[in-house]
């Protein structure tokens, strides 16, 4: 496939049909619309399933009738409108059907304004919807990177049964980068929808999907399940990219648009002698613990940079197990934070260092 | 010479609906709900759909309805089921997908969703028991809950000036364009459950034809939180709710020929 150039709310739309997404449910949010208004012309021209519903919160409800069909199936909205999803959300997780959910995020909290940024990490990671459940959440850093995650969640979606997000940021669904779209994957064939589908019980017991057990001890036979399918998760599917950490004194830990504008940060301080890398998260649950636990014993001090508050920050601290200075630089509200300032917040932290011909 | 005596079989007076699965159900004794499963159960099996059905069940007293239907089955949360019906349909065209909401589950928290599943005409058929009381949670006021009607959250009666008035869902949604078929029966006696099957077999059958949206709404028995026995409770629902929940069709599109007019290929008739 050729590279072109795309904006990143159409490129994951696309994106996701050439992955073999057979039915789509929105309603339209800023910073995320164009998606919604890709799939409104793209999924009736291939015969598949397109309703801009009348909410989010039925919108997440015909995902979740069209995930029981076992069809590939998808939805995406933008920080207010996920909040409406978080019902359906665990639903979905407790019967155990696979769906994929790109969230372009936006300032709040409330109805706050369509600028980008990341705090909906504490919801989509931390789990927003009740009960015991996770979602598997994804986070990309460029349009490029926005695609292959999109085709990933499918994937990883069928595989554990589960929910995939994507978590994007608003400037990332707005902005034009050249990236390059996977081929096309036809939906499969009806008669080849999973075992456990409702295709209608022909020639076979009928299945029930649901997600009420109402005997205590059931329902806690049914999460001991679902938690192996979590440690499954987090054992086998933790991503993460590095830059420059091999010789780093100083780790910048960010994920996202966060990551991607540090890293130009990083390049300036190397520039300057400064040894500083970055370690980038791209899965955020499952989250990449043990690599942050090593990463305390080979580094003098964190900074996480984030466009929130600091909720990765819990995280880190938590995984490091504060046996390294964690230090947080962040713009919240729908600012994003300029090289600059992360370059100044990395000369801060390099000050509070002891020289390395002190060490020596 | 012999002459063989005609052999004679009875034909069976009752029998087991194919698409009613032989689980004994948790309702409580009175309770129709039991009454509107095999009529749908048998609506099903005469139509031959049963291996080609999907429900869906809601939330309040008939969220185990999958249990009791030999039907694929998925459970919704509460007021959505239309939406997930919505996304079976449209990713089953072929298959026929209904589903069983209660009052408070369909006019109160999932209004929008049974408006909105309507006004797209989603070719579904919707079972909505009105028994204007919330059954499972243990007797509170619904939306259909009739005026002066006492129950657990409106232990004076319902006063209309600040509790508002019961919604006749059949009329609202007979507005809507995209409704093929609307119907209101009760269950209260053998003539009525007579005319409510052949309201169920209608909203099956238009679905059947690519029609649109189709619901029957269907007067039901609710002793347990009423405080009556089961006899009582049929002649409440006679004597009190057929007064304010006029029984009829309020929408039935008949199929035109090609070339006929008439939105959405069908046209108006009662």
């Amino acid at each position: 496939m050729p590279r072109e150039l795309l904006k990143g709310n159409v490129a994951f739309a696309e994106a996701a049909i050439r992955a073999g997404c057979e039915a789509y449910f929105g309603y339209p949010i800023t910073p995320q619309t164009e998606a919604l208004e890709h799939m409104a012309r793209r999924m009736p021209e291939l015969g598949r399933a397109f309703v801009q519903a009348e909410s989010e919160v039925a919108a997440i409800n015909m995902v979740y009738g069209a995930a029981t069909a076992g069809v590939r199936v998808m939805t995406s909205s933008s920080s207010p409108g996920v909040s409406l999803m978080m019902e359906g959300l665990s639903y979905i997780a407790g019967s155990r059907v696979p769906m994929v959910l790109v969230d372009i995020m936006r300032g709040g909290p409330g109805l706050g304004n369509i600028a980008p940024a990341q705090s909906d990490y504490n919801q989509m990671v931390k789990g927003g919807p009740h009960g015991d459940m996770h979602m598997i959440a994804l986070a990309p850093a460029t349009v490029q990177e926005l695609i292959d995650l999109t085709v990933l969640a499918f994937e990883l979606a069928e595989r554990y049964r589960c929910i995939a997000t994507v978590l994007a940021d608003g400037s990332l669904g707005q902005m034009m980068e050249p990236a390059e779209l996977p081929p096309m994957r036809e939906p499969r064939p009806v008669e080849q929808r999973p075992s456990w589908a409702l295709t209608g019980a022909r020639g076979r017991e009928p299945h029930a999907i649901t997600s009420i057990y109402l005997d205590p001890e059931e329902e806690e036979a049914y999460n001991r399940e679902l938690q192996a399918t979590y440690r499954a998760i987090e054992r086998d599917e933790v991503r993460f990219e590095e830059e420059r950490l091999d010789d780093a004194r100083i780790a910048v830990v960010a994920f996202g648009t966060a990551g991607r504008l540090s890293l130009t940060a990083i390049e300036a301080a190397r520039t300057a002698g400064v040894k500083v890398g970055l370690l980038r998260p791209v899965t955020l649950y499952p989250f990449p613990e043990e690599r942050l636990r090593r990463l305390a014993e080979e580094v003098d001090a964190i900074l996480v940079v984030e466009m929130n508050a600091g909720q990765m920050l819990t995280d880190v601290r938590r995984a490091t197990r504060e046996r390294v200075p964690v230090h947080f630089f962040g713009r919240t509200g729908g600012v994003v934070p300029m090289p600059e300032e992360v370059l100044d917040a990395i000369y801060e932290l390099q000050d509070t260092l002891v020289p390395e011909e002190a060490m020596a | 010479m012999t002459v063989e005596a005609p052999r004679r079989t009875l034909a069976p007076v009752v029998s087991y609906p194919e698409a009613l699965a032989p689980t004994p159900t948790h309702y409580c004794p009175g309770c129709t709900h039991g009454v509107a499963h095999r009529l749908v159960a048998e609506v099903i099996d005469e139509l031959g759909l049963r291996e080609d059905t999907i429900g869906v069940a809601s939330v309040g007293c008939s969220v185990f309805a999958y249990n009791y239907f030999a039907l694929d089955f998925a459970q919704a949360p509460h007021g959505r089921a239309p939406a997930m019906a919505t996304g079976l349909k449209r990713t089953s065209p072929g298959k026929t997908v209904f589903t069983y909401q209660g009052d408070g589950d369909l006019a109160s928290i999932g209004a929008a969703e049974i408006l909105h599943a309507a006004a797209r005409g989603e070719k579904i058929t919707v079972i909505f028991i009105n028994n204007a009381i919330y059954g499972m949670t243990g007797g509170q006021m619904a939306p259909t809950t009739l005026a002066g009607q006492r129950t657990s959250s409106s232990p004076l009666g319902r006063d209309v000036a600040t509790q508002g008035y019961p919604l006749k869902m059949s009329e609202l949604l007979a507005q809507v364009d995209g409704a093929a078929y609307i119907a209101r029966q009760s269950l209260h006696d053998v003539v009525h459950i007579r005319r409510a099957k052949k309201a169920i077999r209608k909203a099956f059958e238009v679905q059947q034809q690519g029609l649109g949206f189709a619901m029957v709404e269907l007067l039901s028995s609710c002793p347990t939180n009423w405080g009556l026995d089961a006899q009582q409770a049929l002649d409440f629902i006679r004597d009190e709710m057929v007064p304010a929940y006029p029984l009829g069709e309020f929408r039935a599109l008949a199929k035109v020929e090609p070339g006929g007019d008439g939105h959405a290929g069908a046209k108006e008739g009662r």
